[in-house]
């Protein structure tokens, strides 16, 4: 099961983790026609057009370094007085530190690394590599869950996690990912998979691996650039994530950071803006870092695929 | 559990080939097969039969026919949350695959640098979704944001963008298409493979840049177009934080941002009013499915398939 946020994503991460055969030509026509006024101008424009859609962000981050009767009279990016003060309100100003609901949605997202990396692995396996009665259709019904909206089952999906006792408590959010309904991982892991050559498993098998060990000790190791391409979507999609967090979680010491995040901005936006900001650059953070750091796995992710 | 039973019964029947992995599957599958059942496929059918319901959770479900249904036809604020809703996807959408195209074209042709602005642009996409930047969307387009401030240096006169209700849906517009840089990699991936040899028979015979576009690029790109305007629609469709946070979760100012989503929350998660709440979310799956089944449809006049 998909949520709410995460179409857009889903389709490129399919890109850059999907087996790529891309033949570019020659860079020689793309330089026809080279002329350095036209390079300049293009650059000038990418620049320009960069700063436009940062610049929103770009202000966000130098408000939250300024003093607060200062944020709205100042639209420059520019800091001339530089204050933390923000940063140090706005991490105190909630029931807990503000600590306290990242390492909250820090669980909630590791369980779900977790429970993403184990089960659609093992699902994308069977679908990839065994053989076994209605697997066409298995795998048909699979690809329908990718683009099913979360609505048509959250409901039920409320009732039956309320009746166990366990809206307020990460359950909810985790036990799906346990179950593999983030179908779309496996659908990119089927993927991968398909891309190593089977030979491999057929060496293990003549040496007398069972399937155990073929995933284990075989599979598992080559696929690791899938694996860490759903890490790194499911870290940024379930951090970023807000419906089922807002449905579930409804005690302020159980709160994620999105959850935290809204309810100090409706509380008491009006007065503080700095340390909202300070906040909302704290919680992007993570999502900052870890795209960092995963860029150039994902770039590894797609030269290692190379060719299907 | 009902997952690995029906495995079972499937695998009772299996032919030969299906023999040697059928044990393997059933355990590789296990986790999914629970999860389908238990998370996805059983909540479905129950969403579907509480669709006939009125239920608020504290009593038992009281099976009302089409009563969920009917009410839809008299219903106005849904009515007008289809209104805004509809003309969210449908003006968002186009904008946001166009700029992604242009933009990918323009950095496609050998720009130095390429992976620098293909971050950059591609940023907004993966914290779009989020509180923070819904949160920054409302001060900048609030009265004295920082919209209006630049607006001021030419000279204009800015206003609440966000309680306006004339205007509020298009912060919202305005940041869906913001976060064009998802399809954007998508198609800078499509347009690896569109072969330089098509672009220099095409030059070679005097075709213009923007000839060449029409010609060669966008028939050649035309079924990632197709996948990416598929996908975003039935993404737009389920729009829900951005909407809720701007607003407070009201879906004010009177009712301009009530996206479906935030409709279907407010009457399920805010009145209790779950069978009604059932009856929304197959309204919307329709929806999308008809929006889907007419873009596939549509697809056999535009889309051009290479082999």
């Amino acid at each position: 099961m998909t949520d709410l946020l995460r179409r857009d994503d889903t389709a490129t991460s399919a890109i850059l983790a999907a087996p790529t055969g891309a033949t570019r030509a020659p860079a020689g026509r793309r330089r026809r026609g080279f002329s350095p006024l036209r390079s300049v101008i293009k650059h000038t424009v990418l620049i320009a057009g960069a700063l436009l859609m940062l610049y929103p962000v770009l202000w966000m981050v130098a408000s939250s370094l300024r003093p607060n009767d200062k944020i709205f009279a100042d639209p420059s990016i520019i800091l001339r007085d530089f204050e933390i003060a923000n940063y140090v309100n706005g991490w105190n100003a909630f029931a807990e530190p503000f600590g306290h609901y990242l390492i909250n949605s820090a669980l909630v997202v590791l369980g779900c690394i977790l429970g993403n990396l184990v089960a659609c692995s093992m699902a994308a396996y069977a679908f990839a590599r065994l053989e076994f009665r209605g697997k066409k259709w298995w795998f048909a019904i699979m690809l329908v869950t990718i683009m099913l909206p979360i609505h048509v089952i959250i409901v039920p999906q409320y009732i039956m996690f309320a009746q166990l006792g366990w809206v307020n408590t990460y359950l909810p959010l985790i036990l799906p990912k346990v179950l593999a309904t983030d179908a779309f991982f496996i659908f990119l892991m089927v993927q991968f998979i398909r891309g190593i050559p089977r030979e491999l498993d057929e060496a293990a098998r003549i040496d007398g691996a069972g399937h155990g060990r073929t995933f284990l000790q075989i599979i598992l190791p080559l696929m690791v650039p899938a694996l860490g391409t759903t890490t790194i979507f499911t870290f940024i999609w379930v951090w970023n994530d807000f419906f089922s967090q807002l449905i579930y979680l409804t005690k302020p010491e159980k709160y994620t950071t999105p959850l935290a995040l809204r309810a100090f901005v409706d509380q008491q936006a009006a007065t503080d803006w700095g340390a909202v900001f300070a906040m909302s650059v704290v919680s992007l953070l993570p999502v900052f870092i870890v795209f960092l750091l995963g860029q150039r796995f994902l770039i590894q992710g797609i030269a290692t695929t190379g060719g299907k | 559990m009902s997952a690995i039973n029906e495995l079972r019964h499937l695998k009772g029947g299996s032919g030969q080939t299906t023999k040697r992995d059928g044990k393997a599957a059933l355990v590789f599958l296990a986790p999914w097969f629970i999860g389908l059942f238990a998370i996805t496929a059983g909540p479905m059918l129950a969403s579907l039969y509480l669709s006939f319901t009125k239920y608020n959770l504290l009593q038992p479900p009281v099976f009302t026919g089409l009563d969920n249904f009917t009410r839809m036809f008299t219903d106005e604020r849904l009515h007008k949350s289809l209104g805004v809703t509809f003309t969210y996807v449908l003006v968002s959408v186009p904008l946001q695959l166009a700029l992604a195209l242009a933009l990918a074209v323009l950095l496609d042709r050998g720009v130095r640098g390429l992976s620098f602005y293909r971050s950059i642009y591609y940023l907004p996409s993966l914290i779009g979704g989020s509180v923070a930047i819904a949160v920054l969307w409302r001060t900048v387009f609030g009265t004295d944001g920082l919209f209006n401030v630049v607006l001021g240096w030419f000279g204009i006169e800015g206003k609440g963008w966000i309680s306006d209700p004339d205007t509020a849906l298009w912060t919202l517009i305005l940041l869906n298409v913001w976060t064009f840089g998802a399809p954007m990699v998508i198609f800078l991936a499509g347009l690896r493979q569109v072969p330089g040899s098509y672009y220099e028979a095409a030059s070679v015979d005097g075709a213009s840049k923007w000839r060449q576009f029409w010609s060669i690029t966008v028939p050649l790109l035309s079924p990632i177009i197709f996948f990416n305007l598929v996908l975003q629609i039935i993404h737009s469709f389920q729009s829900f934080t951005q909407a809720f946070v701007v607003s407070g979760g009201t879906g004010g100012p009177a009712d301009s941002t009530l996206v479906f989503s935030l409709y279907l929350y407010q009457r399920g998660f805010g009145a209790f009013d779950m069978g009604y709440a059932a009856s929304l979310a197959w309204l919307l799956v329709i929806i999308i499915g008809a929006f889907t089944a007419i873009n596939f449809w549509a697809s056999k006049y535009w889309v051009f398939y290479d082999d």
